[in-house]
């Protein structure tokens, strides 16, 4: 049997959640669904670390972070370049490493990307709040100590110690996001796109968009062209991940994992789950490309991807 | 009840990748609660194991299911499937859960009752009246874990949001808006006129089923005074000024 094993929290930095695969099953409720931002770097992360999908990791955004291990562990770090260290060395993402008792590991700032998610083999233990640990500030609802906390100075974070982990150390050059590079994200168009203005439609897929500092786990708002839609406002109905909905000033927001279950705003229609892991990591100002893409399309990506998980 | 019979018309539209959002009716009608109610528990039958989360609200049902036990295109047959056999809940109204808040309605903690007496020639107690002689019916939840957008409102109490909303509404806060009224499960930011508060946990995740009130149930509130309303576990501090 393994012992348990803590990572101490000297510094919090902005914000730093537990995250598991998310909340499901109550959203009827008014819950919302929680998970990692970038599910992509945070499914590698638990690779790396040789969990299976939907152990709980770290989400560390923007860095300002120091933990220190009171024992031997493995880890896993994958996402952002936040300027990592690893007792002063520099410690480069996307890859296993060993955290000896007593050394620090510390995110600065972010260079390419906003989001890191730190893995432990077997995931991070917590008591899970409406089936999932997923940290949900806005609800109170998971996290490491419940009540959707963030992580705070002399907070603990327990796990199981375990020997070396099996599965890769390292992940392929393949999948490692260019966090510099303009993306060019894929929308599945929606049912409201034939109320907006045929320039509207033209400039949102043939003009660069900007991500705004308005941008947190809830939504992304895009700055561009204003786009002009015949509907204002609709009855409150549900949103998916990643809707884009159009209030009337034409700025769009992209809603994420933190949302509100339910909406009333015109919507052009839907990023895909890829779509909002690369958006994630996209810091304010950062341009961007919409690009329409069909449904079977973004069906067949998507699950290809999610079977490299298994 | 007596509404005409309702029959949908129902249209798929697009929800991203893993969702389809079935638009049942165009307008707020109590009587659709009977269909929405009836197609949420074909789902729940029908998609199984891949079936993620159902969203309910006035007009709609959003469905989310795995992508890696159906695609978008099985979904939407299941989905028309169930629609083309789909029939109202029978004695939906009559058999829906019928749940009493009460509430201590205070100028203290409803810092509006005073704005919406205006429409009963200053009287307070006619506000009260009136919004406890009605019964409501959940229309959907959102905005918060198990705040519960109730219609049935009379006209009397209808009223506009705030024009610049509140920044920390306390939980427990009953309150008006358009022709809506509803209860903060939790300390927020909110628009909605405050008339009153009540001590029930609207939500609590220990609890079984988690939200007081769900899509469906139907609410009347009781008026109740403010030392009930203490013994029940209500919190008095009145609102904070300029809050």
């Amino acid at each position: 049997m393994s012992e348990l094993a803590r990572l101490r929290v000297e510094q919090a930095g902005p914000l730093a959640l537990l995250q598991d695969a998310g909340r499901f099953g109550v959203r009827r409720l008014g819950v919302t669904q929680g998970g990692p931002a970038d599910p992509h770097a945070w499914a590698w992360a638990n690779r790396l670390a040789g969990n299976s999908w939907g152990a709980a990791v770290l989400e560390i955004t923007l860095g300002g972070l120091t933990l220190v291990a009171e024992r031997d562990a493995w880890l896993a770090l994958a996402g952002a370049d936040l300027g990592a260290t690893l007792d002063g060395e520099p410690l480069t993402p996307w890859r296993r490493f060993r955290l000896g008792a007593g050394q620090r590991l510390a995110f600065a700032m972010p260079r390419v990307g906003l989001r890191a998610y730190l893995a432990v083999p077997g995931g991070f233990h917590a008591e899970a709040e409406l089936g999932s640990l997923a940290c949900v500030v806005r609800e109170g609802l998971g996290g490491h100590r419940g009540e959707g906390r963030a992580l705070a100075a002399g907070d603990a974070l327990a796990f199981r110690a375990a020997g070396q982990p099996s599965g890769p150390e390292e992940a392929p050059p393949a999948v490692r996001p260019d966090y510099a590079a303009e993306p060019r994200l894929a929308l599945i168009p929606g049912a409201q796109i034939a109320a907006f203005r045929g320039s509207s439609l033209f400039a949102a897929f043939h003009h660069p968009w900007r991500v705004d500092a308005r941008a947190d786990r809830m939504g992304v708002r895009l700055t561009g062209p204003k786009l002009e839609c015949a509907i204002d406002s609709l009855v409150s109905e549900g949103i998916g991940l990643g809707a884009v909905q159009v209030p009337p000033d034409g700025q769009p927001i992209v809603l994420l994992n933190d949302r509100q279950t339910i909406g009333g705003y015109p919507r052009l229609g839907s990023l895909t789950p890829l779509a909002c892991a690369r958006l994630a990591q996209c810091q304010p100002g950062q341009r961007l490309w919409l690009r329409p893409q069909g449904r079977e399309a973004a069906h067949n990506d998507f699950v290809r991807w999610r079977r490299e998980f298994d | 009840m007596s509404h005409p019979v309702r029959h949908p018309v129902p249209r798929l539209e697009s929800a991203g990748l893993d969702g389809w959002l079935v638009r049942l009716f165009d307008d707020i009608d109590e009587a659709n609660l009977a269909w929405i109610e009836a197609l949420m528990g074909a789902c729940e039958e029908n998609f199984g194991a891949a079936l993620i989360d159902l969203v309910p609200s006035y007009t709609t049902l959003l469905v989310c299911f795995d992508p890696l036990r159906m695609d978008g295109g099985e979904a939407r047959r299941r989905l028309l499937t169930q629609l083309a056999e789909l029939r109202p809940r029978e004695g939906d109204a009559e058999s829906a859960p019928l749940k009493t808040l009460p509430v201590w309605y205070d100028e203290s903690v409803g810092p509006e009752l005073k704005r919406l007496a205006a429409g009963f020639a200053g009287d307070i107690a006619a506000v009260i009246h009136a919004h406890t002689q009605a019964e409501y019916r959940v229309f959907a939840l959102g905005f918060a874990p198990g705040f519960a957008f109730m219609g049935g409102l009379p006209a009397s109490l209808e009223a506009p949001r705030l024009a610049t909303p509140r920044r920390r509404v306390p939980a427990g806060s009953v309150a008006v808006a358009g022709r809506q009224t509803a209860a903060y499960p939790t300390v927020s930011p909110g628009g909605w006129n405050l008339l009153g508060r009540t001590p029930m946990a609207l939500f609590d995740r220990h609890r079984q089923g988690h939200s007081l009130l769900v899509v469906g149930d139907r609410v009347r509130f009781e008026a109740v005074d403010r030392e009930t309303f203490i013994e029940l576990g209500g919190d008095p501090t009145p609102m904070e000024e300029g809050a």
